[in-house]
Formats: structure tokens, sequence, C-alpha cells
């Protein structure tokens, strides 16, 4: 039987990402994005899944193939499943990485379904996710050894006065999905509980504040307790919302310690975050873990540890690279580049949801 | 006084810390007392070296010499 050339060579990888709004509050889909192409090289078709129109990386057409608009995580599973169902008839997506918080649910609740068409994922349960959600943070940390500050999950923000007359201020009000404040006083914590609950809904989680030293942990989870890369950042420079703009790799084995045993506690599978605090005394709080990759992901491919790459390789059920050891000293200094596009672009996203 | 093992230095005097990402700049003593410390030379024979090669007074020496380690471990940069 005759084969012609071109059907001799494999198939090039078609990876969908989530997260491309690469503003001054980050997602994680850009870097993302990154790291799989410096992974695979050009044996890599990356298709971006935007819920905005003004989302930066869909405008990126050197790192991103074709982008679509997919439904917010409030409309539901079906139109989810729709809108993919479409996409993948055009694209063939091999494995889907989503990005944000907000919309895991969703994407676990469907991972049955993204399957059966051909679309891999490597996501956490439901009940992992729940687990270390910050409302359950607390009860997660005293069940498993872990410091975690003590907070106070409120629905009224009449609430606030009772919490600060037990933790004191300065307090931290955390939204539900994202965003958190410093607060110094009463009115500031009012201030930042309607700014919260306004965005993200309730409930407001009220934190005592634990003085010290910001470090974030990024970390691989194999789903068998196995934490198969971890990689310590301190961070160098903070923006106003909380977000590192610079940081450092950093090597300390209490660090390492403690992503192994939560990815061991939680049999955690995919991404994750820890962020930590270092207080005087060295004891390491973990303020939130998140369920995904952060922004800052591409350092561990600059310290020698492609996360994002040896996530899709456990998608696909691939041997995975060894992660021995990392470079400490990898600095990333994060910049804002104003990407110039024409009107054409950006109407033809809106209009159409496809570029 | 013990400089942490992990500790990394470089001949313009840059001080970095990995396992806190700290780093910290010196003057050019600073960086040789440091680069001596590195090699394991006990205090005694760092102080010898610095007498034997600048003009300074051995009283001099001792008030700096302490004041430097206290900034040292303040910086979290000694192995106590």
């Amino acid at each position: 039987m005759y084969v012609s050339q071109d059907q001799q060579k494999s198939k090039a990888l078609t990876i969908a990402v989530t997260g491309l709004n690469a503003n001054d509050n980050p997602g994680p889909g850009l870097a993302v994005i990154r790291a799989l192409r410096e992974g695979f090289r050009d044996e890599l078709r990356i298709i971006g899944l935007a819920y905005e129109t003004l989302e930066p990386a869909i405008y990126l057409k050197d790192q991103i193939d074709k982008t679509y608009q997919i439904p917010y995580p409030s409309a539901g599973v079906k139109a989810l499943v729709e809108r993919l169902n479409y996409i993948q008839e055009n694209e063939n997506i091999d494995v889907l990485i989503p990005n944000f918080d907000a919309e895991l649910y969703n994407f676990i609740k469907i991972e049955k379904e993204l399957l059966s068409v051909g679309i891999k994922t490597f996501l956490p349960s439901h009940k992992q996710l729940e687990e270390r959600d910050k409302v359950n943070l607390k009860a997660f940390g005293d069940k498993n050894n872990f410091k975690i500050p003590a907070d106070e999950v409120i629905f009224k923000s009449s609430d606030i006065e009772a919490s600060a007359e037990k933790f004191g201020y300065p307090l931290l009000v955390k939204g539900k999905f994202y965003d958190a404040y410093v607060v110094q006083n009463a009115s500031d914590a009012h201030k930042a509980f309607h700014k919260l609950h306004a965005k993200w809904g309730l409930p407001i989680i009220i934190q005592e504040f634990i003085k010290g030293t910001e470090i974030n942990i990024a970390g691989l989870g194999d789903g068998k307790g196995n934490a198969i890369s971890v990689i310590p950042m301190r961070k160098m420079y903070i923006t106003e919302k909380g977000k590192a703009w610079a940081g450092i790799t950093i090597e300390d084995e209490k660090l390492i310690a403690l992503a192994q045993d939560f990815a061991k506690a939680t049999n955690w599978k995919g991404g994750f975050e820890l962020e930590i605090m270092k207080n005087d005394k060295g004891d390491l709080y973990i303020m939130e873990v998140n369920p995904r990759f952060p922004a800052w992901i591409y350092l561990t491919v600059a310290s020698g540890q492609n996360q994002p790459k040896a996530l899709v390789d456990l998608a696909l059920g691939n041997p995975i690279d060894e992660f021995s050891t990392y470079k400490t000293g990898k600095m990333f200094i994060r910049y804002a580049w104003d990407n110039v596009v024409d009107v054409e672009e950006f109407q033809k996203f809106s209009a159409f949801g496809e570029l | 006084m013990k400089l942490k093992s992990n500790i990394a230095t470089s001949e313009n005097g840059f001080i970095f810390n990995p396992a806190t990402g700290d780093s910290f700049t010196s003057n050019g003593i600073a960086a040789e007392i440091l680069a001596y410390m590195k090699l394991a030379e006990t205090e005694q024979e760092i102080k010898k070296r610095i007498l034997d090669k600048y003009e300074v007074e051995p009283s001099q020496l001792e008030r700096d010499w302490d004041d430097y380690m206290l900034q040292l471990k303040e910086a979290n940069l000694l192995d106590l």
C-alpha cells in the first residue's frame, strides 16, 4: 500500500489552554504555553480558549495558533460541552489544560465526556478541589498537620467585628475565588468585604495576618501521592494585588518536604501552587492552595523542570522526564508590553468568537 | 564563625543566599574575608592575613571584625 510522506509524519500535538488574561492579575495560560512550546518545540499546535475579547494572549499569534471563545462557568456544563465539541470537530485537541480556579469544577465534571471525544486532561477530583478550597483550608490543615492561619468564613459584613476581636488587626480579607486585602481597621475591612462580595460573591474569608516572607511553590502531583516536581520561589517584587512581579528560585528542604507532604496527603493530580508565609521562626504557613499552575510557571522551565510539559506527558500516558535537581537563583522579572493589532482582529473575535 | 555552606559569593562582592533568595553586595575587603571563610580558614588565620596585608591596627581590626560578623549573622549567612 502506498503511504504518502505527509501521512507518515506523526501528527503535531494539539493542546488547548485557558487563562489567556496576561494582565496585572495574570492567568497562567501564556506561561503554560511558553513552557509547552519550549518542551515540544515545533511539534505543537496551541488552541487558546478565552472568555473575554480582551484577553491579551488571544492576539499573540506567535504563541497561539487559534483561539476560541468559550462560555463563562456560570453558563453551566452543557454550554461548555457543546462549545468544546464544536471546537474539537475543527481542531482535534489531544490535551486540554484549564488554568482558572473558577472553571475547574466544570472541567472536572466533563472529564469523561472530553475523553470520549479524544481530549485528555490531568485534573484533581472534586473532592481534592473542595478540600483545599479557601473556605475549607483551615480544617484541611488541621486534619493533615499543616500550619494554616486561623480564619472565619462570613456571609455578613456585620460579622467582621467579631473576627477582628478574635484575631486583631491587621487582618486579611479574602474573596471566594481570588483577591485579598490586608486591612488595618474596621472601615477598610468593610470596604474590602463589599468589593469582594460584588466581584466574587459570598462567602468572604477573614484570615489572621501572618507576618513573614512570601514564598510560593509550584508543584505537579501524579495523582498517586507523589509530587514529581516541586519548585519554590521567593517573591521579590509584589504588586498591589499581591502578585509576584519578580521572583527567584530558592533552595529549602523544608519547602520541598511541605509540597511533597501536600501531594501525599491529597493524592493531588495535576498542577498546584502553595502560597506560603515563612515567619521569623521559620514556621511555614500555607496561606492558600491554588489548584492549577501559577502565572510564574515558566520559571520551573528556566530552573530545569518543565512542569507543564510533564503534565501533558502524564495526561498522554507518556514516560515523564525525571526531575532530581533544579537551579536556584533563577529569577523572573515580568514586564508589560503593548501588543498592537488591527481592529479587524478584535472585531473578528468579538463577532465570531474565533481568531 | 563559619559561613553557611550553600552561600554563593563572587569576586566582585556579590553574596547570594539560595535558601532565602536574599542577595547582598559587599566592598572589596569584605569580599576578601568571605573568600577566606569559604576556604574554611579560621578567624585567627584570616585576621593574620589582613594584618599582614593591610595597614590596620589590631584593635581596629577587632572592632571591624565584630561589626562585620554581626552583619553576616543578621543577614542569616552564618552557620551558628
